[in-house]
């Protein structure tokens, strides 16, 4: 693994952390990695990425600091994308971009599926304070 | 004329020999082509249309050709397809590819250096194209420069392996395959997921039929297409034949460079090159840049110059500070050596009506990262057709200008090469720029002017343009010539060699 291209990353290791600067954004090219994001000193895993999936593009569009961590599961091998790179390409080659509306549309839909499960939770839980799976996964009807 | 050696065969695979005989033949040695194939006079419509018109979109059900499977071809076809069912239009995509690419030795290469490049490596991850394991030969991360003053280590800002070493076909000839896969087999398969098919038979004639561009194979095969894309690279007599074909055409101009293989085995490869390319500015007539590339059990050397012979080889291989990069001061036998051709100029006019030329057969980048130039022919080829229309004015206005962009960076490129001519015939100056680096290399913190100039001419990761406006930074000018004085004044040229082969 270590001829390969990309870095790699130990089971464990963040590849990302939340609330740091970045101007890269990366490819999983082996392994799986986690999407962690803390709130109210809480870290709550939002997503899983495998080899393909793109991740950190934000901080390449928007200039802001990362919004979650990214940890890796198992040995991952990911590859940086620069944002000069990136952006001189895309001007060239505008249909680039579709690579990230696709990532960007993905996560809109599975954010619309949890929102939507939350929501249902939540209503249940004001219907019958009492009640609520105790698992508290989502009922049968959950979209 | 084409030192390719009978290509070998892998058990199982006769029933291919006789399709195989004939891609290497015509394909390696163009020569061979004016004997046995055809051409045409036949002058056929070519109406600059307007593109507005339905007549110049692809419909459902209408049928492209491309003619060749290499980069250029295999990511077309991919492109192409994946945004032609963004737009629910269902087209039929026919790959022509004679090569095997599963052959080990010419008979399924491609011949080249196998290098993809840092830039192109990202970009691909971001369309998707992950480089499998299989695929990847080695990871570099550093450049070794070797100079007649010294050698000196470049490494990656990162610290990460972004430059892809790969086998275009599957290795060299009597490599024993076990777990390669070429690269240009992983992209025709791509292409092939996406929906391309792909007939492994070689194109022997172009002409129109009705305003339609029609394609004639070796066996006899003929059909008439919607559209026609020429992918055919420059090592086959095609483009000389479409150039007599009426489509108003003329080939890129190409010269003879080198390609060869050693094996060394992996050990030795790791223990002597590491994950480096090692790259040669010498004073030796005729050659303009030199490379070794390590890669799983072999090494491979790419040389590029006026027109690559044998004695400029012989020479090159003789110079001292080549020998001192192989065990034993002496480079092995090689296991497989061919001379390809390279693209270096563009073709003025690479469209016409439902016809275009992607890849090495329009325009390619000068010296480096051809398969990177392929990849962005390619894109904005699948992007015109699908999105704009097949005329000649839509290629004008919607392709050509991705071409334009690599044609005009490359009369840059020549300024670039021609400091690195320079630099190869001037003694001082190569100790300034060896004195540059190496203080840069070492020096924690140091702003990396002269490094990254050179990073960027060896990988081909920035435009020429780039690279040529950095060099002429006052600062960088600044700091070349007091390291031009240091080095030369206090004579401390024999200090600055740093012997950091790994
Ligand atoms: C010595 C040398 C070293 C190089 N090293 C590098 C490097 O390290 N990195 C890099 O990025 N670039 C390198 N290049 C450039 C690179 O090889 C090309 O730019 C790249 O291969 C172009 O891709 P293509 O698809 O346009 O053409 P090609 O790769 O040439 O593919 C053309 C395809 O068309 C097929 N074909 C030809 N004629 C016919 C026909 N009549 N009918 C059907 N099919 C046909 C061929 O079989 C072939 O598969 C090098 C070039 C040379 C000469």
């Amino acid at each position: 693994m270590s001829d390969l291209l990309g870095r790699n990353y130990q089971p464990g290791e963040d590849i990302v952390t939340e609330g740091e600067v970045g101007d890269c954004m990366y490819v999983i090219q082996q392994g799986s990695a986690e999407v962690i994001r803390t709130e109210d000193g809480v870290a709550t895993v939002v997503d899983t990425m495998v080899a393909g999936d793109l991740f950190g593009e934000m901080a390449i569009l928007e200039h802001t600091v990362r919004s979650s961590t990214v940890r890796a599961v198992d040995p991952v091998r990911a590859l940086t994308i620069d944002r000069k790179t990136f952006l001189r390409r895309i001007q060239e080659d505008p249909s680039l971009a579709l690579s990230i509306l696709d990532v960007m549309c993905r996560r809109v839909r599975n954010l619309d599926t949890t929102i939507a499960h939350l929501k249902h939770q939540l209503a249940e839980l004001s219907a019958n304070p009492e009640g609520g799976s105790p698992d508290g996964s989502p009922g049968e009807n959950a979209p | 004329m084409h030192d390719t050696k009978d290509a070998s065969t892998k058990p199982g695979e006769q029933g291919h020999e006789k399709v195989e005989e004939e891609a290497v033949r015509i394909l390696t040695d163009p020569g061979s082509w004016a004997k046995h194939g055809s051409g045409t006079d036949e002058e056929g419509p070519r109406s600059e249309t307007n593109g507005d018109s339905d007549n110049w979109k692809l419909q459902p059900g209408n049928r492209v050709a491309v003619i060749g499977g290499g980069p250029a071809g295999s990511l077309f076809s991919q492109f192409l397809l994946k945004t032609m069912a963004h737009l629910d239009i269902d087209i039929d995509v026919e790959i022509y590819e004679p090569r095997d690419f599963n052959f080990c030795g010419p008979a399924g290469c491609n011949h080249c250096g196998g290098v993809v490049s840092e830039s192109l490596i990202q970009i691909l991850g971001t369309e998707g194209v992950v480089l499998p394991e299989e695929v990847v030969q080695r990871g570099i991360d550093s450049y070794v420069m070797h100079m007649d003053v010294g050698s000196v280590r470049i490494e990656t800002p990162l610290q990460e392996k972004r430059i892809a070493a790969v086998y275009r076909g599957n290795g060299p000839r009597q490599s024993e395959p076990a777990s390669i896969a070429g690269f240009d087999h992983h992209l025709i398969s791509l292409a092939r997921s996406a929906g391309a098919k792909v007939r492994q038979q070689m194109v022997t004639e172009v002409d129109l039929d009705e305003g339609r561009p029609r394609i004639t194979c070796a066996d006899g095969h003929r059909q008439t297409y919607d559209l026609l894309v020429v992918a055919s690279g420059v090592n086959s007599a095609l483009l000389g034949l479409i150039e007599k074909s009426g489509l108003e055409f003329k080939a890129p101009t190409a010269v003879k460079s080198f390609v060869a293989e050693f094996k060394l085995g992996a050990a030795t490869i790791e223990r002597s090159f590491g994950t480096s390319m090692h790259v040669f500015l010498l004073d030796i007539p005729r050659l303009q840049f030199a490379a070794l590339i390590p890669k799983g059990e072999y090494l491979t050397l790419v040389m590029l110059g006026d027109d690559v012979d044998q004695e400029l080889v012989e020479s090159f291989l003789n110079a001292p500070e080549v020998r001192s990069c192989f065990p034993g001061n002496r480079p092995p036998d090689n296991a497989c050596q061919c001379f390809p051709r390279l693209n270096l100029s563009h073709v003025r006019r690479p469209f016409a009506d439902r016809v275009v030329f992607i890849g090495d057969s329009g325009v390619a980048r000068l010296y480096k990262d051809g398969i990177g130039s392929a990849y962005r022919t390619a894109k904005a080829a699948a992007n015109c057709v699908a999105l704009h229309g097949i005329s000649a004015r839509d290629f004008h206005y919607h392709y050509w200008p991705a071409c334009k962009k690599i044609a005009i960076d490359n009369l840059l490129g020549r300024c670039v090469f021609g400091f690195c001519h320079l630099l190869q015939k001037l003694r001082f100056a190569r100790r300034s720029v060896m004195r540059m680096t190496v203080i840069e290399q070492r020096t924690e913190g140091a702003i990396p002017h002269m490094s990254s100039v050179l990073w960027d001419v060896f990988t081909g990761s920035a435009p020429y343009r780039e690279v040529l406006f950095r060099t002429l930074h006052p600062f960088f000018l600044g700091r070349l010539i007091w390291n031009l004085l240091a080095a030369n004044a206090w004579k401390s040229g024999r200090r600055n060699r740093e012997l950091s082969t790994p």
